[in-house]
């Protein structure tokens, strides 16, 4: 009964040892701490990774010019390992236990929608770089991928014009969460706003990490004798390979039935065989591929980063919207602490609407003042037989974002903002 | 010859619990663990003895984690029935809870409508008939009860009555718990799909992420697991633990001596089941989220790591083990992350291999060593 | 009599040579294309691109032709000065214009295009390649003019179909020709050209016949009855075949997921029913083995670029030895220590899954490699006039049947296969009579893993290679196995094949989600029936 006793102290003892007496990381006084929230493990690394990766390299770069307001920044690099509860209680660990003054993070609306309740209740900063679904606008996240209208609309419209192949009917094909089923929502409307009926629409969609195509494929092929359809793929970056794989060994080729996907881009492209999928598109607001001296400076940088710090594959390493728009997303970050002259939140959300940055896509572009939102220009591309993106199609300018979609009904009164 | 079955024997005749040393011992413990939040609510942030609202909340999952894993180790240690499935009941309870949690948001939502948002964005227009009375917190909490229960009484039924065992019936409780993540994973069942419940308001009327709401909540959770735990030793220490004991160690003898299984099993089974739920229903308002990924395989399987990191057979092991090898990866997935897995993948290694009895086990021989060393 | 018929032949003779002489001299005269037509083609007009394209589908000489096929290969250079020229390779080109080999000047860029250029390519090649040498080619073009409905190609094809003798192009030109003639002012010709449309069960005429049943506000498309009435029957026809096609589809999905199934279970199935323990690394060792493709890909990339179609093939026999060489270590480091206890070697193999996905992870990235099908897998082979049939998969198919070949003849005929069957039946016995158990257990075990393996290598032409490939198929195995019971090979045969059957047959109707979920409910309701399997152990064992 001793043992039992003695056990029993040494329980309680050790639970409380792993408590509030964990290592409390003491902030040094001259550096800023950032918070990286991106998944290294789990089905969302193979996307996620190389945001770490670039959000690093930039930080080495702001310190190496000198840091911000004299201080250096010191990255706090979490992994929430693909679980999205896992995200919430990491987000909570950076900002209350190590206390950074902002998070670059997150990939999956669903990993956005775990935090969000966490960064309100903390009062904390968080910049999402990967393009959604809008139907969001919070004080403290600031959205610097696309919404709908930089992204999805576009890509419709020119898949509907005499250049895009006049496509009739459409086939919404999607990865099942939030993403996809309201971004699909918003497209529909914006169809039978074009005319087009709900028996020209066929919307399907399969779980993350599905990998058998060929029935959907063999659907494609018969929906496509009704007359000419083109496909909008949502599917998540994991499934695209077994999918364009599908798409490529059937035969269906981009000038029968083309396909544009929205989280599909170069990095994800390194997975597949691009033979077969040449002429197929995707629309970002960003492509390796851009024509600009600003764009070739950050693809040099990026190659020399990931070859000093030794990364996988680093021979072959590319550049990507998300990871154009975390780097954007940090440097405008910057602009607004020096501008407020604190990283106190609330000051730096004041100071962050109206930032302009000259960024890699071939715009200097600009945070809007109210909605949280950058201004994006929209490239269509098709797929090169060497995996990079030939742009087709471009918009005339910067695009200013419709956060709350007008397609959705319900939104009519959010329209100003 | 009548097989002896659940019913005859009777259950309240048994050894006594605990000794009256081990009863201080948990009383001490239990008081030691429930000053904490006190500690959070009465000193300021920054303060010697403050412990921060993420430790409260972190120690609070923990326990739900030893909860699930004390019931986990009933049906292992105590019957030999490895389920390598109960984060389904976990899972099942924690969303039965998250409904009346997605009610209680009402229209503070990002529509502003009176269903939650992921109905919104599948344009559904009203609740499903299996959302009914859920805006009624006794119904959510029966829910939370019953759904386990009757989900583990059906499917242990018929298992155990065609005498599935060992093997076979882990890879079956796989098969349930991943059919499940699947049906749950899709936006069309009507449960958030991938995104869950998440972005609770309150809980009873309670802000669900003020301080004296998290510190309630932790007191419940220990009152449950403590609660649990008792139970647990009472179903042990009757007779009832005896003939499961005899399950575990020989079925078919048992048999042929004239016990009928299958209403034993049954019964812990169930216990179990129920036991894990509730647990995942104090789990939920703590963590703030309930996600398909809690029904998946892996989670599920590092619940048995727990119990037999800690030691299976003893009901204090599996307490032990959560808290151990959780503490351990919140440590590693802050400090270490690359090397989390390794970490984990060896604890299961050497844990089977040289530690069958786990922490408890190997500390009892090191008693055991000591008091021969003295003696 | 005679004279009028010898003199009438002759100046028949003569016509034709007369005609023929500016045919057989024209090529020789212009050999060049004209600048003046090449110009757009450097220029930003996308207009006056698709003029210039549908333009130099026209001409007859092969050099334009050879400029259509250079720009759909982005082959085609636009210089600094508006010349156009086609790239042969490194920084030499071809100048159309005059067809001599001159240097690429620098400044000069490739010619973009986008899909709707394509196609215009395509159609122009098309109308180029009706008169090309090649059979092959020339029915590839008559196909392709069938999906036109531009009716001024009508006047080329009736000039193909008076020269054309082979039987095939001629049907495919009567084909193009009566998809045209639905817009003939004639009703009969009309009529007829409904009926061959219908005849040929293509589902590509399905839109255009649809559209002749349409009406409008009492008023139809299709003025005839009597036509009307033919696009009616000549849909049936059409969608009776669409039907056949997707009940015959579904059959060949089915197999194919079966010998997917079959290949990822097998080695699974050997262990188990070997030493009745489940091994939760299995999914990790299909894993290894695909990284072993990409690793031998790479490495035929780098050193043996000529046989890279082959990289495949030799990769089996390696992917084959490695595996099967850290299962035999497996057997000896972790699993034989916990001889007897089947539930504790599930946990410790499941931690070593942990340990071997993170440590690709470590070696490889978290992110995918990229693993490309050599070209005798890629594409597919059409049948029954819209089903394609993919390469790759067939190719898995018949590889699986293999695979399952060879283990019959290991388990059957070798000495080793005895050992194995004998310890399944009844172990204990075994080792009395002298088979050595503990040898026998490793070779049982490497050879599972080493089918594994192989499995792998299947696996990466089909989908992603990256850490997580072994957690997509490790439920999936497990049910095979626990479906199939461990007594013999048919049982994993007919259970894998069953569920890639069923799984695809109610795809359609429920999608693929349910249908997965569907029968992971069917299994676990089965096993309650018959707990040991479809085939169980013969012999005398209590449990």
């Amino acid at each position: 009964m001793k043992r039992r006793l003695a056990l029993k102290q040494l329980t309680a003892v050790s639970l409380l040892a792993m408590t509030g007496w964990m290592p409390q990381v003491l902030a040094a006084e001259d550096t800023i701490k950032i918070g990286i929230l991106h998944s290294l493990s789990g089905t969302m690394a193979i996307s996620e990774t190389s945001l770490k990766d670039v959000a690093l390299m930039t930080i080495d770069e702001i310190n190496a010019n000198g840091g911000v307001m004299g201080k250096k920044l010191e990255a706090v690099v979490v992994d929430p390992a693909s679980n999205w509860p896992l995200f919430a209680e990491k987000s909570r660990q950076l900002l209350s236990q190590d206390k950074v003054a902002v998070v670059f993070g997150c990939w999956t609306s669903v990993s956005r929608k775990s935090v969000l309740p966490v960064f309100k209740e903390l009062n904390g900063l968080l910049f999402y770089p990967v393009q959604y679904e809008g139907e969001e606008l919070e004080k403290n996240v600031f959205y610097t991928g696309a919404a709908p209208n930089q992204q999805a609309i576009p890509a419709v419209e020119y898949l509907m014009s005499e250049d895009g192949g006049g496509a009739k009917r459409f086939v919404l094909l999607g990865t099942d969460y939030v993403y996809p089923r309201t971004t699909n929502k918003i497209l529909r409307a914006f169809l039978h706003s074009k005319g087009v009926k709900d028996s020209d629409i066929d919307e399907v969609y399969t779980p993350f990490g599905h990998s058998d195509y060929q029935t959907i494929v063999a659907n494609i092929k018969k929906f496509a004798t009704g007359g000419k359809t083109a496909v909008i793929s949502t599917i998540n970056g994991d499934s695209n390979v077994p999918f364009y794989k599908e798409l490529g060994n059937a035969g269906l080729k981009a000038t029968d039935v083309p396909v544009v996907a929205f989280s599909v881009g170069e990095e994800e492209l390194r997975g597949v065989d691009t033979k077969p999928l040449v002429g197929h598109l995707a629309a970002w607001n960003y492509f390796q591929s851009v024509k600009n001296p600003v764009n070739e400076e950050f693809i040099k940088k990026w190659k020399a980063y990931a070859k000093a710090k030794n990364l996988p594959n680093s021979s072959t390493v590319v550049t990507n919207d998300p990871m154009e728009a975390t780097y954007v997303g940090i440097h405008m970050w910057k602009q607004a602490v020096e501008q407020a002259k604190t990283t106190d939140v609330d000051k730096v959300i004041a100071a962050m609407g109206g930032q302009k940055f000259n960024a890699p896509d071939g715009y200097t572009i600009e945070m809007d003042k109210t909605n949280h939102h950058l201004h994006k220009p929209v490239y269509i591309g098709e797929i090169k037989a060497d995996g990079q993106f030939n742009v087709v199609w471009k918009s005339k300018g910067p695009i200013r974002a419709q956060p709350w979609s007008p397609y959705i009904p319900g939104n009519e009164s959010k329209q100003g903002l | 010859m009548k097989q002896t079955a659940l019913t005859d024997l009777n259950l309240l005749a048994r050894r006594p619990l605990f000794s009256g040393r081990v009863w201080t011992a948990l009383a001490v413990a239990v008081a030691l663990l429930a000053l904490l939040p006190l500690l959070n609510l009465v000193f300021p942030p920054g303060h010697a003895l403050h412990v921060s609202a993420y430790a409260v909340a972190l120690l609070g999952k923990f326990m739900c984690y030893a909860m699930a894993a004390l019931a986990l180790d009933l049906v292992w240690g105590y019957a030999g029935i490895l389920s390598l499935g109960h984060g389904l009941f976990f899972a099942l309870g924690g969303y039965a809870h998250g409904m009346y949690l997605m009610r209680a948001i009402g229209r503070d939502g990002v529509y502003q409508s009176d269903l939650p948002d992921f109905m919104v964005f599948l344009d559904w227009k009203s609740y499903p008939w299996y959302w009914s009375f859920t805006e009624h917190f006794w119904y959510a909490m029966l829910l939370v009860v019953l759904v386990p229960g009757v989900l583990a009484f059906v499917f242990g039924y018929f298992a155990f009555r065609s005498r599935i065992k060992g093997v076979y019936f882990s890879i079956i409780t796989q098969a349930l718990t991943f059919a499940a993540m699947l049906l749950f994973f899709r936006n069309d069942t009507g449960f958030g799909g991938n995104n869950g419940f998440t972005d609770f308001k309150r809980i009873l009327g309670f802000d669900i992420t003020a301080p004296g709401t998290r510190a309630a909540l932790y007191w419940i959770t220990l009152a449950a697991l403590a609660g649990a735990l008792v139970l647990a030793r009472l179903v042990t220490q009757s007779k009832l633990g005896r003939v499961l004991t005899a399950v575990r160690d020989a079925e078919s003898r048992l048999r042929f001596i004239g016990y009928d299984p299958l209403g034993f099993k049954l019964f812990v089974w169930t216990l179990s089941a129920v036991l894990c739920g509730i647990a995942g229903a104090l789990y939920v308002p703590q963590v703030g989220i309930i996600n398909p990924s809690e029904m998946s395989t892996e989670t599920s399987i590092e619940m048995v790591i727990w119990v037999a990191t800690g030691g299976r057979g003893t009901l204090i092991g599996p307490i032990i083990g959560a808290g151990a090898v959780n503490g351990l990866k919140t440590w590693f997935t802050s400090v270490l992350p690359e090397y989390w897995l390794y970490a984990l993948g060896l604890i299961f290694v050497l844990v089977t291999l040289f530690l069958p009895t786990g922490i408890v086990g190997l500390a009892r021989r090191v008693a055991a060593r000591f008091q021969e060393n003295k003696a | 009599m005679h004279i009028a018929a010898i003199a009438h032949f002759l100046r028949r003779f003569l016509l034709a040579w007369l005609l023929a002489v500016p045919l057989l001299t024209a090529p020789a005269a212009a050999a060049g294309v004209d600048p003046a037509l090449l110009a757009p083609l450097a220029g930003d007009d996308t207009d006056a691109k698709l003029q210039a394209i549908a333009a130099l589908g026209q001409l007859p000489e092969p050099a334009a032709a050879a400029v259509l096929q250079a720009l759909g290969n982005d082959q085609l250079y636009a210089t600094a000065d508006g010349r156009v020229l086609i790239g042969t390779g490194g920084a030499r080109a071809t100048d159309p214009v005059t067809g001599a080999s001159v240097d690429l000047p620098a400044g000069s860029g490739t010619v973009t295009i986008n899909n709707r250029l394509r196609r215009a390519i395509e159609a122009a090649l098309a109308g180029s390649r009706l008169f090309s040498d090649k059979p092959d080619e020339r029915l590839a073009a008559a196909r392709r003019l069938q999906q036109t409905g531009d009716p001024a190609r009508l006047p080329m094809l009736e000039k193909a179909l008076t020269s054309e003798k082979n039987e095939a192009v001629r049907d495919a030109l009567l084909i193009a020709q009566a998809n045209l003639e639905l817009k003939s002012t004639d009703p009969a010709k009309r009529r007829h050209a409904v009926e061959l449309l219908g005849e040929t069960r293509n589902a590509a005429f399905r839109p255009t016949l649809a559209a002749l049943t349409q009406e409008q506000g009492g008023v139809y498309a299709e003025p005839d009855a009597g036509v009307r009435e033919a696009a009616v029957n000549a849909l049936k026809q059409i969608d009776r075949h669409l039907a056949t096609i997707e009940w015959a589809g579904n059959l060949f999905y089915g197999i194919s997921l079966g010998s997917v199934l079959l290949l990822a279970a097998l080695g699974l199935a050997i262990t188990f029913g070997l030493m009745g323990v489940i091994n939760m690394a299995h999914g990790e060792l299909l894993m290894i083995g695909a990284y072993v493709t990409y690793l031998v890909q790479t490495l035929f990339r780098a050193w043996l670029p000529g046989w890279l179609d082959w990289y495949v093939v030799a990769a089996l026999p390696l992917a084959f030895a490695i595996t099967a060489l850290v299962g035999m270590a497996l057997e000896r480091t972790v699993i034989r220590w916990l001889y007897g206890r089947p539930l504790e070697t599930l946990l410790a193999t499941w931690g070593i899954s942990l340990m071997l996905m993170q440590g690709v992870r470590t070696l490889f990235g978290a992110q995918n490699v990229e693993v490309g099908n050599p070209s005798w897998m890629s594409g597919g082979i059409t049948v029954l006039g819209g089903l394609v049939l993919t390469y790759n998969r067939l190719v898995i198919i018949g590889f699986a049947f293999f695979v399952v070949f060879l283990v019959w003849v290991l388990l059957n005929h070798t000495r080793l296969g005895l050992f194995v069957r004998a310890i399944t039946q009844n172990r204990r016995m075994a080792d009395c009579v002298g088979v050595p158990t503990g040898r026998v257990d490793m070779l049982a075990f490497g050879l599972g893993s080493g089918i594994a393996g192989l499995a792998g290598v299947a696996l990466s032409q089909l989908g992603n290679v990256g850490p997580d490939l072994g957690r997509g198929y490790i439920v999936d195995s497990f049910m095979v196995v626990v479906l199939g019971g461990v007594g013999q090979l048919a049982g994993t045969v007919i259970a894998a094949m069953g569920l890639g059957g069923v799984n695809k047959f109610l795809e359609p109707y429920a999608g693929a989600v349910m249908a997965k979920i569907t029968i992971l409910v069917l299994i676990v309701l089965f096993v309650q029936k018959r707990p040991q399997g479809l085939f169980a152990p013969r012999g005398r064992s209590v449990e």
